[in-house]
Order: structure tokens, then sequence, then C-alpha cells
């Protein structure tokens, strides 16, 4: 693979990278600007992460890419071999073996270790944006922590489904500091943004790279009398029969029949290779 | 009470030639606690004037206007203001009000600008609407709409709703029949006996008997043409 | 007595034009201050560089703040500044839509300065913009709607209702009653009138409407040219104009 440099960037633009990922760390939640570049594929498909990989990756890294929490859709597939091809790294789909994870809207079910380095692909990066739109005001307010107008998001969802609907890009409050978007995850996944493993966040289109150093505190806003409840599908997977995982419920057939299943689906895999098995799993199901 | 010592008055009309009407020269007078004076002159002899001057709404060109103490003259704005609420009321010939305000608040406006509790002040704006003959079912409507007569008593229970130690009344019986007329000055009498100092204008020559202690004929103070 | 504001020698100018110029006052608490004077007149931009909306080029804006007494204003750091605006005084646009966030309910329109000072109780945040709205005289029922299915005279009570809600103690108005009907108009002056008595508030508000001023100021300025020429007790100036301009603009207002 000689015609690429190491992981597709030259060394000027992943140094550039790299220090917008430290001073990221530095400042946890702050969304430092860096200059994105021009990838081989759309915005939308993970820009933003994979430059962020590019200038994490060493040859020694064992890298792995999760979309939706699936090893095996086309993105995940696309990103894995593009690092492959252009690093020659070494490639995982078990979250316990990867050091570097590439994801997209998932938090792994596995706890993640200080070992490894999370990224998250965002597409938009500023929580403020959609009751904001002048970047001048929301760089503003998030310099002076006038974070009111977060409340009035929650607000308004309350007062239009009796509950806060938000349901994923939930906003989280770091280290008693930044709001940050932790990008579209679920937010049954908020409770596992304070982890031992470094998250680093990247958007392409935006340019912007955030990050959350390991054991920082990260709260998830909400009101005294509607608190934060990070809720999934009340069903167990019917393939492994996990309880506790994130699900996806996939419809079967047109009589309405349908199951949930792990969203991860690495740790449904491994689960069910230890022998648990669903309502509709099968011993050689794995 | 109030106090006029040699006050002078004229309008300059800048945007006509700048042509300078001298309208009032040397007005001085005095009245005390509890005593009524009316202004007499004819038409056009300044007694309104007069009494602006002394409400602070027109500017005394030299001289001082002392009510309650306070040069009114040379005072600030917000001491005006104070003036006119607490001490110095004023029932002019016209209501102004704003549009909307139901007629018993519009009476107990004054009150409720010097911190009177509302029930209190409302109650006592319904006895004088009572005392004038403003039917009840009026009261919750604004007095834009009503007739001269009903607008003119509406303006005196408004005027004589809270205690002012000095009052200024333009005209106060006129368009009134003989029991309003009656009532009003039942009312101005009430208010001398509290200790009211007034200066008023009544064409009313039997109203001004009853009343009226003194009378001061302001073509005294109008300037002769040079 | 100290006074809420105190005003001193505020210039603005735009390139060698003349904003406002010289501009001096003091306002004392519960005291309404009319600003009247023709389009250009610099009222507009006096009352943007006295809510620090505009950088001036001279003069103090000295508020009386609650913690630490008099204080310049112009001379605070931004997030105080910005505080302030957000707790302690208000301001209550000409367009309701430059005051209002058009794509948040009515209730969450009036809640976000509640949200933005620390209150974090659904049901209190709630229960007071549904005061408020009341206050207003606007349906209790009309709170979870967006301001855009509102009317320009309800929307501009919203706004009101948005900005008073945090008990501010003055409050800033641009032409409040620009661009309603007279009927909205005058409803909006009578509720404006019993907020200011209710609340104790002290106002400057900016219009070219001289019956808006004679209804709700106690004292007003005569602005030409980014000068103040004349100011005082409402009724006087109105009455006994003194300034060659001041008799031009009272002569000039149709009479119905």
């Amino acid at each position: 693979m000689t015609e690429y440099n190491f992981a597709y960037l030259d060394e000027q633009t992943k140094r550039m990278i790299r220090r917008a990922i430290l001073k990221g760390l530095a400042v946890p939640g702050y969304q430092v600007p860096f200059a994105s570049r021009e990838m081989p594929m759309p915005y939308g498909w993970g820009t933003g992460g994979v430059q962020v990989s590019a200038a994490t990756l060493t040859p020694d890294d064992t890298f792995k890419v999760i979309d939706q929490g699936a090893d095996d859709t086309t993105n995940a597939v696309s990103i894995r071999k593009f690092f492959e091809n252009t690093a020659g790294v070494a490639v995982t789909e078990e979250t316990e073996k990867a050091t570097l994870i590439q994801t997209r809207h998932r938090i792994p079910e596995a706890e993640l270790t200080e070992d490894q380095i999370l990224v998250y692909q965002v597409p938009i990066p500023e929580p403020l944006r959609f009751l904001e739109p002048r970047e001048t005001e929301t760089r503003k307010m998030h310099s002076l922590e006038e974070y009111g107008l977060m409340h009035v998001k929650l607000y308004e969802d309350i007062s239009q489904h009796g509950d806060i609907a938000t349901a994923y890009a939930y906003p989280v409050m770091v280290q008693d500091r930044y709001v940050m978007d932790p990008s579209p995850i679920p937010k049954f996944d908020n409770p596992k943004l304070e982890m031992s493993a470094i998250q680093l966040f990247g958007a392409g289109r935006e340019q912007r790279i955030y990050a959350v150093p390991p054991h920082t505190k990260v709260v998830s806003l909400d009101f005294e009398d509607f608190p934060f409840v990070a809720s999934k599908a009340n069903h167990p997977c019917d393939l492994c029969g996990a309880e506790d995982s994130y699900l996806d419920e996939v419809i079967l057939d047109d009589a309405g029949n349908r199951m949930f299943v792990c969203s991860d689906t690495d740790f449904c895999r491994s689960r069910r290779a230890a022998g648990h098995v669903g309502r509709l799993g099968t011993e050689d199901a794995a | 009470m109030i106090e006029l010592d040699n006050v002078s008055k004229s309008f300059t009309l800048h945007n006509q030639g700048s042509a300078i009407i001298p309208v009032m020269e040397g007005a001085t007078l005095k009245v005390n606690p509890g005593e009524c004076v009316a202004l007499t002159g004819a038409s056009g002899a300044g007694k309104s004037t007069l009494m602006r001057v002394i409400y602070g709404n027109y500017l005394a060109a030299s001289g001082r206007v002392v009510v309650g103490g306070l040069d009114v003259a040379q005072a600030e704005p917000r001491e005006i203001l104070a003036l006119r609420r607490e001490t110095l009321g004023y029932v002019s010939q016209f209501l102004r009000v704003v549009p909307r305000v139901p007629t018993q608040e519009v009476v107990a406006e004054p009150l409720l600008a010097i911190g009177v509790d509302k029930a209190q002040a409302l109650e006592r704006a319904t006895g004088l609407l009572e005392r004038l003959n403003i039917r009840e079912r009026l009261w919750t409507l604004s007095p834009t709409t009503f007739s001269g007569g009903e607008q003119q008593r509406v303006n005196i229970a408004r005027g004589f709703a809270h205690g002012y130690p000095a009052m200024l009344l333009d005209e106060p019986t006129a368009s009134l029949d003989a029991t309003n007329r009656d009532t009003v000055l039942s009312l101005i009498e009430e208010a001398k006996a509290r200790g009211t100092a007034i200066v008023g204008i009544f064409h009313d020559a039997e109203a001004r008997e009853r009343v009226c202690d003194r009378e001061v004929n302001v073509s005294h103070f109008t300037p002769v043409a040079a | 007595m100290t006074p809420l504001l105190q005003v001193k020698g505020i210039e603005k100018h735009y390139g060698a034009l003349i904003g406002c110029k010289d501009v001096s006052f003091d306002l004392y608490p519960g005291e309404v201050m009319g600003i009247v004077g023709e389009s250009g007149s610099g009222k507009s931009t006096l009352l943007n560089c006295l809510a620090g909306h505009l950088e001036t080029d001279a003069g103090q804006v000295i508020f009386d703040t609650r913690a630490d007494g008099p204080v310049d204003t112009l001379q605070m750091s931004e997030p105080e500044r910005r505080m302030l605006g957000r707790t302690d005084w208000a301001f209550v646009h000409q367009h309701a839509r430059d005051g209002l966030r058009m794509s948040v309910s009515a209730g969450g329109n009036i809640g976000e300065r509640l949200m933005a000072v620390g209150d974090r109780h659904y049901g209190n945040i709630r229960d007071k913009a549904v005061d408020w709205l009341g206050r207003v005289e606007i349906a209790e029922s009309r709170v979870d709607d967006r301001p855009t299915a509102f009317s320009g005279g309800m929307q501009q009570r919203l706004q009101i209702a948005r900005n008073l809600v945090t008990g501010p103690r003055l409050v800033f108005m641009d032409e409040p009653t620009g661009g309603l009907d007279v009927s909205v108009q005058a409803r909006l002056l009578d509720l404006l009138r019993g907020l200011v008595r209710e609340m104790g508030l002290s106002a400057i508000i900016v219009t070219h409407d001289l019956a808006v001023v004679r209804l709700l100021a106690d004292r007003l300025m005569v602005m030409k040219d980014g000068h103040v020429v004349e100011a005082g007790l409402t009724d006087q100036v109105l009455d006994d104009p003194q300034h060659a301009y001041t008799q031009l603009l009272v002569s000039s207002v149709l009479q119905v």
C-alpha cells in the first residue's frame, strides 16, 4: 500500500487535526474548529470521523467500525476497507479486541476501557442550532454559558408531547461547563458517555472537533419534575435474550409480525456464542 | 397653601415670525388652607392660563408659584409629579383617559397612584359615582362614550377621589343639572372643611356665592397692550 | 433617592454624521420617560446606546444595580451586561418578531428568561407562563401555540409578557404601538400603564406618536438631529412647548 500516505491524509494535515483533538481534550465539550479536508466519500458518510480516525491511528492499532451498532452495513464496511487499504491496520468486529472504534449513532454495549478510543461521526455539532440559527450568537452563548435556550427545547418537547420526546442527540452538559451534542446516539446511550475510553467527535462538513476525556462528568439536561430517563424498547432481544441492550425493531411480514434485536451486532453475536437464546433465536443461528 | 408672587407668562410663537405674546404679568395671589378663591374676568383674561401655571402645565416666565412649599416654576418634573399625586388636584373641563379603562378604575386611579389598596380605592370610587348619579351599569364601561354631562361628573368624581390639600377647579358645575350641581358644591364644601385650599373658575354666580370666600379679577394681571 | 438610571453625555457618531450627542438625564424608580422626534432624529439610536445594543462613542449609562449600587453599564463586561439584559432590564421591540422566537410556543417564549436565570422546574415555568398570558390578556389555551399563529397585537402583548416575567426594573420600548390598529393600541397602552403601576417599573419609550406619550409618559424628551431640544413634564412640553421644533411637532398633529 505504498501509493497512499499512512491513513490517507498527509502528515501536516494529521498534525493539524491532532492539535484540534488535543485542544478538544483540554477543553471538554468545546467545539474546536479545524480545516476539514475533502475526503474520497461524500459528506454525511462520516468524513469528520474518518479524519479524526486517520489522525489517531497508528500501525499497531486494531480498527473497528460500526454504523447504528452494526459492523456489516455499507457505511461501516466501506470505512473499514478504506483504512485497511490506506493504513494497512488490523481490523476486527469484536469490541474488546479493537483499540480504535469509529461509530455512527451508537455506543457499543460492552464497557470500553482506557486502552480504547471511540470516534463519533457527527452531522451537526451545534446543540443550539435549531433554536438559534446564527453561529455568531451560538458561539457567544457557549462562551458566556447562556444555556437557557437549551431548556426551551426540552420545554417545547414536554408541552407538545407530555414528556421529553427527544430520543436521540439528547443534549448533555460536559464537566459543568459546555453543553454538547453527543451526536445522534439514542438517549439510552447517554449514561455511557461517562466512560474510561477517550471519546472524540468529528464533524467534517461543519469543520468541528470536540472531545470528552476519560472519566469526565457528563450530565443529560432535564427538569426537576421531568428527570432524564435512558429509555429503550421494553423487550428482550429476540435473538440473544438480552434485557439490557438497545434494540432495533424489525418488521417480519405483512401480517404485522415483528422482532426486536440488539442493535449492537457484536454484542448479540458474542452472547449467542456464549449460549444465550432469545424468543426467535436458535442454538445454531450464531 | 397656594402662593403666587409676581408671576408672568408669555408665549413665543417660533413658527409665526417669533411673535411674543405676553398673556400675564404681575400675578400675585395667596390662598390659605380651607379657603376657596374664585378667579373672575372676561373670557380671554387669563383665568385658565393662571390655573395651568399653578398646575405646572404652563411654564411661568418669571416669578414664584409655590404650592405646598414647592416652587412649581422651578421644580424638576418628578417633584411636580409627586406634587400632583399627593397635594394638588385638578378638575379640568375635559376628561382625558386611556380608552377602554372602566369608569370605576378611572375614578380610583388617583388613589391607586398613591398606593391605596385596590378594593378600598374602588369602594371610594363607587361611592362618589353613586353620589354623582352615574348609573351603576356604566361603572364597568369606559367613559369615552358617555354624554358630556356624564363625562363631566366622572371627571369630578376622579378629582375628588383623593383628598388633596390643594385643588384647582375649572368650571366644575358647568352643564350639570340642579341635583348634581348641588352634590358638586357639597363636595367642594366638604373639601374646604378638610382644609383644602381651592382656586376655581365659576361662571355660575350662585355657585360662586355659595362656596367662594373671595374673588380675584385676573384682568388686573392682563398685560396692557403696548 | 438614587436615580435608577443616570445618563451622562451620551454621544454616538456614524462616521461624520451625528447619531446623538450630549444626551444627559436622570430617571427615577417608577418614572416613565418618553422620547419623541421625527424619523432620523436619533431617538432609536439613543435607545439602543442606552440598552447596550450599540457602542457609544462617549458618555456613561449608570444603572443602580441591586447588588453593587450605581454601575456604568457601558464599562461592564459583556456577560454582566447580557445578564442585566435578562434580569433587571427588558427591551420591547417595535416588531414583535424581533423580540420573540417565532418557532417556539408562547409558553416557551415566556419561559426562556426564567430558564436563562436557572429555573429548572417545568411545572413552575409553565404556571408562570400561563399567569403572564393572563396578565397580557391572552387565553390560556394559546400557551402551546406559536406566535406565528397570533395577531400583531397578540404578538406584541406576548413580547411584553416574555420581557416582564423576570420582574425587570427598567424597560426600554421602541415604538411599542407602532404598526398596530388604533383599537389594539389603546388596549396595549392600557395594559402597559397598569403593568408600569403595579410593578413599579421605570420605562423609556421611544415613539413618534404624541398621543402615546401623553397617556404613558410622565416626562418627555424631544429630539431633533441627534440633540435633545426640549425636556420636561409631558403635558407641559405638549401644551406649552418652548422650542421652535416642539411647537412645530405639536401643531402638526392631526386632531380628531
